[in-house]
């Protein structure tokens, strides 16, 4: 087991969320804000995951259903769903999950490195599994999530 | 950033203001409207140029403007009278100087040849031109004063020939040509100003010598070197400044003008300026010396020292007189300041004269200038994002207050009714904050114009109106490239040469107007010239030959005149250096409505055209036409709408698999479903259900687009779709509606080429040409 450190900072904290049965988390100097799920106007031409774009006063940003970008199947949303909202680079998203649960602090748990398991989609995205009360939560590359989905957007 | 950089920065910015204060004041001449304190004025932006410059080392501008302002100042005291070759002269130097600070900002040299000829020209009309303010071309030398050493009585004896230097050789090279001429013996006295620099002036990156060079140039001076004050080799610190000047000057200069000389440097230095008695005379530089080298036993030792040390520092002797020339080199400090007390007490002992009242004390004091900041432009527009957002929550919080179904009159619409108004004059004053008169843009033109009139042989006036009409920063950046090609072509196409101007009745001297006006919220430029007009039947010629026109096409004298806004149309017979770099009107046609605006023309032969320029008066905002697709509101550009319309059942008809045309007025338009276009429309497509919007686009000329229903006309906010997403075929950028969500801005070009490419037959779109 490989110890994976987190941009060189020890005791970086994480926010982790649910989409459907699994927990993910991401660094919680990403994240900009939280808010509630507001409709999204469609982009034409776009990938499946991108619901569209919202207003975060007065900035027009993406929203990216994150279930569907894992391989985990589009989100149905309800008025309970929340909006992430990350810095990545110089881009501000919005991430579609269902819930967010906590935060904790990589000081307190182990990231380990994750399982090579060949073919899967979401390998590409999960940089890292954290155990924690017998739960898994995966931590996730923002990084890639936007690459790739330029990448194949474009 | 670094400090010294954020200086040159800012002294860039100030470089631009100063030119531009430079040619308004210059253009005032030209015009013969100008009064001793326009002059003034342009003296001093070249003088602050010029300041600027030495402190960063900018030496070919510092020489440069060094020759400009000498010819200035001559005419500031009135030496010069300026006449029309001189201002003309003027001119050229200012668009040169301009040339000179935009090298040394952006690196890249300047026309050294028409550097010089300038100079040159400039030096032609300065009385004594390289005797005040020698050019030297060699960029090594950053002396203006001609120093030169020669040989003048110094009882000195410690300035016997050593034996391979000659101390008196440096103490005279150090006073200036014409050291040996007495001062001018003014009835006023001549002036006497005693300098000493501290070491922190040097630290500070100034200059001596541009500072005596500085007062050289303001008349004769007769410079001494005070140099006693130069301790022995072992005590001396590098960094420190042991020189001293005194430096006479006649009594006909300016107390105001030497000071200025001094002002950056007055903090730095021991300075004293004092008149001398004017029945006394100037005494010449000789007896001045002489007095003041009186001690001399103690001076021997010094001197002595100071020719061994030269030795040392100096590899090649005969290079010394041009060390001693650069004395305020920090590495060279070989003063010998105890003279200076010597030159105090020869000054004091003379009756000092009253100070004579600074002449723009008689002058009416000029209206103190509006107090200005400088504000990063992104904290504006911060600051516009934010109000922006304040006016739509304002308008989603009025809307929630009446879904709960308060009354109009009561207090908390009331309430609602007062914020409405304070938001609105919030956007209005932040609006204004962005808001600049096209002045800076006009004030390029005069350039252009006389370039032009120049590559062209024709004689060209301009006349500009309406310049401190105001207008969003982004547009007034944005007007710069149509109002120059608009400008280029007036004069190379519309003008006649002289010749042909007289034949025709008119001044040989023709007259482009550029103005500027606000009209019905959007500003309107014009570009007018009193020349030929559109040649119709050339025109229509070129057109018909290019295949724009059919031959039997039946047009307008207008439609004829619009032509030249037709892509890839040129009227002009050989490919000129002005107006055809391979850039029609079409191409300023199409960016023009890039922003939004419309560019039109009115010609009448034999009396000129005039060019039309329309445009909003913010980009930050758009003219839009809200319409429903589907379940989603968009915004089409009202722009590049002509009309609208609800197509009848026949008019549509199908043309191929998947397309349609839609027949108006007997003329048959492509039909495109905006719904399928988009990607989000309903699955059956009924034309007879929906609105036709008819379109103007560049790609395809005109074209229908179905939408189902038309909400209205709004203003929008523009918001980039790219800043946290990427670009989007047939979306031009975002908008934020009054219930807080985003709707799209539709990009009718975009549109109509992401049609075209789509499957299954896009040449059946050829029809329309």
């Amino acid at each position: 087991m490989t110890e994976l450190s987190l941009d060189g900072r020890d005791g970086s904290e994480l926010i982790s969320f649910r989409i459907g049965e699994q927990e993910f988390c991401v660094d919680i100097m990403a994240v900009r804000e939280i808010r509630g799920w507001t409709p999204a106007t469609p982009v034409p031409h776009s990938p499946r995951f991108v619901r569209g774009v919202i207003n975060l006063r007065g900035a027009v940003l993406p929203v990216i259903d994150l279930a569907d970008r894992l391989g985990l199947g589009a989100a149905v949303e309800t008025a309970r769903h929340v909006i992430i909202v990350v810095q990545i680079g110089s881009r501000i998203v919005g991430l579609l999950v269902d819930a967010v649960c906590d935060i904790l602090s990589t000081a307190d748990h182990t990231v380990q490195k994750t399982p090579d398991l060949a073919g899967d989609h979401m390998q590409n995205f999960v940089k890292g599994l954290i155990a924690l009360d017998g739960r898994m939560i995966s931590l996730i590359d923002l990084g890639l999530v936007l690459d790739t989905h330029q990448a194949e957007a474009a | 950033m670094d400090p010294m950089d954020a200086i040159r920065t800012t002294f860039f910015i100030e470089c631009d203001e100063l030119l531009a204060q430079l040619e308004e004041g210059l253009m005032a001449m030209e015009q013969g409207s100008a009064d001793s304190e326009t002059i003034n004025s342009v003296f001093r932006a070249v003088h602050s140029v010029k300041g600027g410059g030495g402190a960063f080392g900018l030496d070919p501008l510092v020489r440069f403007s060094h020759v400009f302002e000498t010819l200035l100042d001559q005419i500031r005291s009135s030496q010069v009278e300026p006449t029309e070759a001189v201002v003309a002269t003027l001119l050229r130097a200012a668009d040169m100087l301009a040339d000179h600070v935009s090298a040394a900002r952006d690196g890249g040299g300047v026309d050294e040849a028409r550097s010089e000829q300038i100079a040159a020209a400039i030096m032609s009309h300065t009385i004594g031109g390289s005797a005040t303010g020698a050019y030297e071309p060699e960029p090594a030398e950053i002396e203006g004063i001609d120093f030169k050493p020669q040989m003048i009585s110094l009882d000195l004896p410690a300035a016997e020939p050593a034996a391979d230097f000659d101390i008196s050789a440096l103490l005279a090279s150090a006073a200036a040509e014409p050291a040996g001429e007495p001062v001018a013996n003014d009835e006023e006295g001549g002036w006497v100003v005693n300098f000493a620099p501290h070491a922190s002036l040097y630290a500070k990156a100034n200059d001596s010598a541009l500072v005596l060079r500085e007062l050289a140039s303001l008349g004769e001076a007769v410079i001494t070197v005070n140099d006693e004050a130069l301790p022995t080799l072992d005590e001396m610190d590098p960094a420190g400044a042991y020189l001293g000047w005194t430096v006479r000057l006649p009594g006909s200069v300016v107390e105001e003008d030497i000071r200025d000389a001094f002002a950056f440097v007055d903090e730095d230095c021991d300075l004293e300026i004092t008149r001398e008695d004017g029945v006394q005379g100037g005494p010449d530089i000789a007896a001045l010396l002489a007095g003041a080298a009186e001690p001399v036993p103690a001076a021997a030792e010094p001197a002595d020292l100071l020719s061994s040390l030269l030795q040392g520092a100096v590899e090649a002797p005969a290079a010394a007189p041009a060390a001693v020339a650069t004395p305020p080199a920090p590495d060279k400090p070989f003063n010998l300041m105890d003279l200076a007390p010597h030159v105090d007490t020869l000054t004091q002992s003379a009756p000092s004269a009253p100070a004579p009242a600074p002449a723009a004390a008689n002058a009416p004091p000029a209206p103190p200038p509006p107090q200005t900041i400088r504000v990063d432009l992104d904290r504006v527009d911060r600051l516009i994002n934010l109000v922006g957002e304040l006016v739509i929550n304002q308008a989603m919080l009025a809307q929630r207050v009446m879904e709960s179904g308060a009354g109009k009159a009561t207090d908390v619409n009331l309430a609602i009714t007062d914020l409405e108004l304070l938001t609105r004059n919030i956007q209005d004053s932040v609006m204004a904050i962005r808001a600049q008169p096209v002045k800076s843009v006009f004030q390029r033109m005069p350039r252009l114009v006389r370039e032009v009139g120049e590559a062209t042989g024709k004689r060209v006036k301009l006349v500009t109106e309406g310049e401190g009409t105001e207008v969003d920063k982004t547009v007034v950046e944005k007007l710069s490239d149509p109002i120059t090609h608009m400008i280029r072509n007036a004069i190379d196409h519309g003008l006649e040469t002289p010749a042909e101007r007289e034949a025709a009745g008119k001044s040989a001297e023709g007259v482009v107007r550029l103005t500027a006006a606000h009209r019905s919220g959007r500003i309107v430029i014009e570009v007018s010239d009193d020349g030929r007009g559109v040649d119709r039947v050339r025109v229509r010629a070129k057109a018909i030959e290019k295949g724009l026109i059919t031959a039997d096409a039946q047009m307008t004298d207008e439609e004829i005149d619009n032509l030249i806004f037709a892509p890839g149309f040129s009227t002009a017979a050989s490919v000129s250096d002005i107006s055809g770099r391979g850039v029609g009107m079409d191409v300023v046609k199409r960016s023009v409505q890039a922003l939004g605006g419309r560019i039109t023309i009115i010609s009448t032969p034999g009396q000129g055209s005039r060019f039309s320029l329309s445009l909003p008066l913010t980009l930050a905002v758009l003219d839009g036409m809200v319409v429903t697709v589907g379940d989603q509101t968009l915004v089409a550009p009202l722009t590049t709408i002509i009309e609208s319309l609800k197509p009848r059942a026949g008019d549509v008809r199908p043309l191929g698999p998947n397309n349609f045309v839609l027949k108006i007025r007997d003329a048959f338009v492509p039909l495109i479903d905006t719904g399928a276009a988009l990607g989000f429309g309903k699955s059956k497509f009924d034309p007879t259900e929906g609105v036709a919007l008819l379109v103007e686009s560049d790609v395809a000329g005109q074209v229908a687009l179905m939408v189902d229903h038309i909400q209205g006309q709004r203003q929008v906010v523009i918001k980039s779709l790219e800043t946290n997403y990427k670009p989007t075929d047939g979306v031009a950028a975002a908008t934020i509606l009054g219930d807080g969500r985003v709707a799209l801005i539709l990009d009718i070009d975009g549109l109509v080429t992401a049609h075209r490419k789509a499957p299954p037959r896009a040449d059946t779109l050829a029809m329309t040409g």
